[in-house]
């Protein structure tokens, strides 16, 4: 038991060399750790939010908004393949959208086979997989077809929009300036983003709950007053409010919509006053000639997220394939939608779901009074278990030293975040590897009780008390890891410190004491045992 | 001469207290209980939703008066609470309607008239959570409570006897339901927090159930003729050096961490210095002793012997 091969030795020293290599990063001032060369671990410990101060935001999709886009584009996609069927287009009527099905008569029920067939067609699975994203049925009446997006569709279809998602918040943020955000997704539908630093998140509200859909409509001029003032637009039309006030009808098809925008910049108009000015693709600046020369004289609407931003005369065809949106802005406003419509629109609409911010004060005098606390904490238990169990208790205290060295070794490489939580997780860690020489130690008080050798004490009281260590520690990794796969948030936190700390405790307060013990009885050979 | 807590060679009669001990402990469980029934949790807005800002004033403001500047703003019944010194409070407010700027603007709000108000007043931190995100956190940790539990139970009936992982989980349930009864008693914000401290007050008392079972499984297989009654009491205090040396070595830091540390764990380590107490009483005076009335014999204990005890039998 007391036995050491050299490659032991070397390969412990080595273990606990590396996690403090790794370790070092934390002590030394970033003049220090710049100057490092290529090649030395450099990765600091990242302190949570808590910690440091900072934004926290859980943003959470409506997967039903989702589903409702869905069925918006294959209403495009059965529109155009309908009309650009073999043998003429084929027509139909009462398109509906209602009860999450895309439900429409066919004007000749004849061509009903035709229609489902090419339907079945563009809807078929692509690539790998082999469930269908869209059912493709028969109606009760002749000639009506109803499509159904499949779970499998709906699944599929919420994942890209919020991977899409994503991508748009990380643009967005970028766009502000702000320092290191994290952006990750949880869950099907939700996405955490966490800015350090961040005092105030209202700008980064500001920000992240706009869809920015941006759409040029035709206004539609045609339609009969009275009835739009009752609420009911002609087919093909809708009403929007209008962001200055009223509302407005126009066409439901947008001539052009923003993802063909390739540039948004804060400008100003003719009187001086901060507007929007934009750039389209060359398809999109195309359609936008084509659009504007055929309308010339009539109003059309720039709408974002459904309002009516803005509704200018159409004076002459605008051919440059580019623009400017002008109404009521003041250089901040003019400067967010110019974000917006540079990162492009979400997919679909976030709410904030929970927020949590912490100023960098608080954060600082957490982490003041933590050090202070785990300082003292430490010490007195340094000093319980020296006194305790006098030569002992200091080889415990080393290895409980060497305990928090490699914790935090580890942590820092694997690139995990200490929290608050992180921290009470670690003292109880330390706890942990007090325990396991208490019972160590005890044990060997036991045996010398009995009247044993101090060698066969010592051997005997490692091997009974390492038994027991393993038992009651594979019982606090198995909470751990519950507390990982259940817990949320500061859990998580205290789980992974709690979690790295068992393993490592194991190590230093069994394997390290051990070896300490070993060398110390093999050199100097004591005859009694003050312990 | 090294220091010992508890002297050597300690022969207490735990085993004769039980009936004592089953008592109070059912008592302390039901009162517990009874006092979360009636009294309930102090939820915070990790579970309950709503929104949280904790302000820090220049000078101690009155709290009345505070409380009034606070409703006039007019964005719903206002819970005003202390937090660690009278200078810092605690606002807590209902989840607004509406959309995302919603909650930030009852924050402008409320820091307008405060900043009006009273000079120097600093917001420290802002949380809100939402009703959905708040149920989904009970459940995720009233499974994680219940898992860990099961678990435990499992892992201890594996590794010893049933009777053991009877035993263990028993004690468990005392050693949360009287720390929840604690918080319902001293009405602290009960949050996430707190229930990764339950979580590892499971497993510090599991720690000392676990050593102690251990050594009376070691004991039955070593006294096979010993009565059940002296094996448990010899294995309790055979242990005892180590479970109150551990228990005062925890509870020395955890109180450092209580008087010194920051005022956002102060009910953590709360939690933890009231659970390790219990813990620790439980460990000694219940878990074990609950092995004889669960009827555990020696040979329950070694089952690999089976061949020795059939032997035995014979002869």
């Amino acid at each position: 038991m007391l036995d050491f091969p050299k490659w032991k030795i070397w390969s412990i020293w080595a273990v606990i060399g590396l996690c403090a290599l790794l370790a070092l990063p934390n002590a030394l001032p970033p003049s220090v750790l710049n100057s490092l060369p290529d090649g030395l671990p450099k990765s600091q410990l990242p302190l949570g939010l808590d910690l440091r101060g900072g934004s926290h935001l859980m943003l959470e999709a409506l997967p039903t908004d989702v589903e409702k886009a869905k069925l918006e584009s294959l209403e495009d996609t059965v529109r155009g393949e309908l009309r650009a069927a073999t043998g003429g287009p084929i027509g139909f009527t009462d398109l509906s959208l209602a009860g999450n099905r895309l439900r429409f008569t066919l004007t000749d029920p004849a061509r009903t086979d035709q229609a489902v067939q090419l339907l079945l067609k563009v809807t078929s699975p692509l690539g790998l997989s082999t469930a269908r994203e869209v059912d493709v049925a028969r109606g009760s009446l002749p000639g009506e077809i109803i499509l159904t997006p499949t779970q499998a569709g709906i699944d599929a279809a919420v994942d890209s929009a919020m991977a899409q998602a994503v991508e748009v918040i990380r643009k967005r943020i970028d766009e502000l300036g702000t320092r290191e955000p994290t952006i990750v997704r949880q869950g099907a539908t939700r996405i955490v983003v966490q800015v350090p630093g961040l005092q105030d998140p209202e700008a980064l509200k500001a920000l992240l709950g706009k869809t920015a859909k941006l759409e040029f409509k035709l206004a539609d001029i045609t339609a009969d007053p009275v009835e739009v003032a009752e609420g009911r637009a002609p087919p093909g039309s809708q009403i929007l409010p209008v962001q200055q006030g009223g509302q407005m009808v126009v066409k439901r098809r947008a001539i052009i919509t923003g993802d063909q925008l390739v540039d948004a910049q804060v400008s100003t108009d003719q009187n001086g006053a901060p507007a929007v000015s934009f750039r389209f693709d060359s398809t999109g600046g195309r359609r936008f000639a084509q659009a504007t020369t055929e309308n010339v004289g009539r109003p059309f609407a720039i709408v974002l997220d459904g309002v009516v931003i803005s509704a200018p005369n159409i004076n002459e065809p605008i051919l440059g394939g580019s623009g400017i949106i002008m109404g009521n802005y003041t250089v901040q406003t003019a400067n967010e939608l110019a974000i917006l419509l540079r990162s492009g629109k979400l997919p679909v609409e976030l709410k904030v779901v929970e927020e949590r911010t912490v100023g960098p004060d608080l954060g600082a005098d957490s982490i003041r009074a933590g050090a202070i606390a785990s300082v003292v904490a430490v010490l007195a238990v340094a000093v319980l278990m020296v006194i305790t169990y006098g030569r002992f208790g200091v080889y415990a205290v080393v290895a409980l030293f060497f305990n928090v060295v490699m914790i935090l070794g580890i942590m820092s490489a694997a690139g995990f975040t200490l929290t608050l939580p992180g921290i009470a997780g670690m003292v109880l860690t330390i706890g942990a590897a007090v325990d396991a020489n208490v019972l160590i130690n005890e044990r060997i008080r036991e045996e010398q009780r009995k009247g044993r050798g101090v060698v066969t004490s010592i051997e005997t009281g490692f091997k009974e008390a390492t038994r027991t260590i393993w038992d009651a520690n594979s019982l606090n990794i198995i909470v751990a890891i519950i507390m990982f796969a259940f817990g949320s948030g500061p859990i998580k936190g205290f789980a992974v410190v709690l979690s790295i700390g068992i393993a490592t405790s194991v190590f230093t307060a069994v394997t390290l004491v051990r070896l300490m013990v070993s060398r110390w009885v093999a050199g100097a050979r004591p005859q009694a045992l003050s312990i | 001469m090294p220091l010992k807590l508890v002297p050597d060679n300690t022969n207490i009669g735990f085993v004769k207290l039980r009936f004592i001990a089953f008592a109070l402990t059912l008592l302390l469980t039901i009162g517990a209980g009874a006092l979360l029934a009636v009294r309930g949790l102090n939820l915070g807005v990790d579970f309950v939703g709503g929104l949280t800002m904790q302000v820090e004033f220049a000078q101690a403001p009155a709290i009345d008066e505070l409380r009034e500047r606070v409703d006039r703003v007019g964005v719903g019944d206002s819970a005003l609470q202390e937090f660690g010194n009278a200078r810092t409070i605690l606002i807590r407010l209902p989840l607004p309607e509406g959309d995302q700027t919603a909650v930030q603007r009852v924050v402008a709000k409320v820091r307008g008239a405060l900043e009006a108000d009273y000079k120097g007043v600093k917001f420290a931190r802002v949380e809100s959570v939402s009703g959905k995100v708040s149920d989904e956190l009970i459940k995720d940790g009233l499974w994680a409570v219940g898992l860990s539990m099961l678990f435990v139970a499992l892992f201890t009936w594996f590794r010893f006897e049933w009777y053991f992982g009877v035993s263990t989980v028993v004690a468990l349930v005392h050693d949360v339901v009287v720390t929840l009864g604690f918080f319902s008693l001293t009405q602290l914000e009960f949050d996430l927090n707190i229930v990764a401290a339950v979580l590892t007050i499971i497993g510090y008392s599991l720690n000392d159930k676990v050593v102690i079972d251990d050594r009376v499984r070691e004991n039955l297989r070593k006294y096979r003729q010993m009565d059940i009654k002296q094996i448990i009491d010899l294995s309790v205090n055979e242990t005892l050096p180590r479970t109150v040396m551990t228990s005062v070595t925890l509870l020395a830091a955890l109180v450092a961490l209580l008087v010194l540390g920051p005022e956002v764990i102060f009910g953590f380590t709360a939690a933890m210095v009231l659970g390790i107490v219990v813990g620790t009483y439980s460990s000694i005076f219940v878990s074990s002793s609950l092995l004889i009335s669960l009827g555990v014999k020696p040979r329950a204990a070694a089952p690999e012997d089976k061949r020795a005890a059939g032997a035995e039998r014979i002869g």
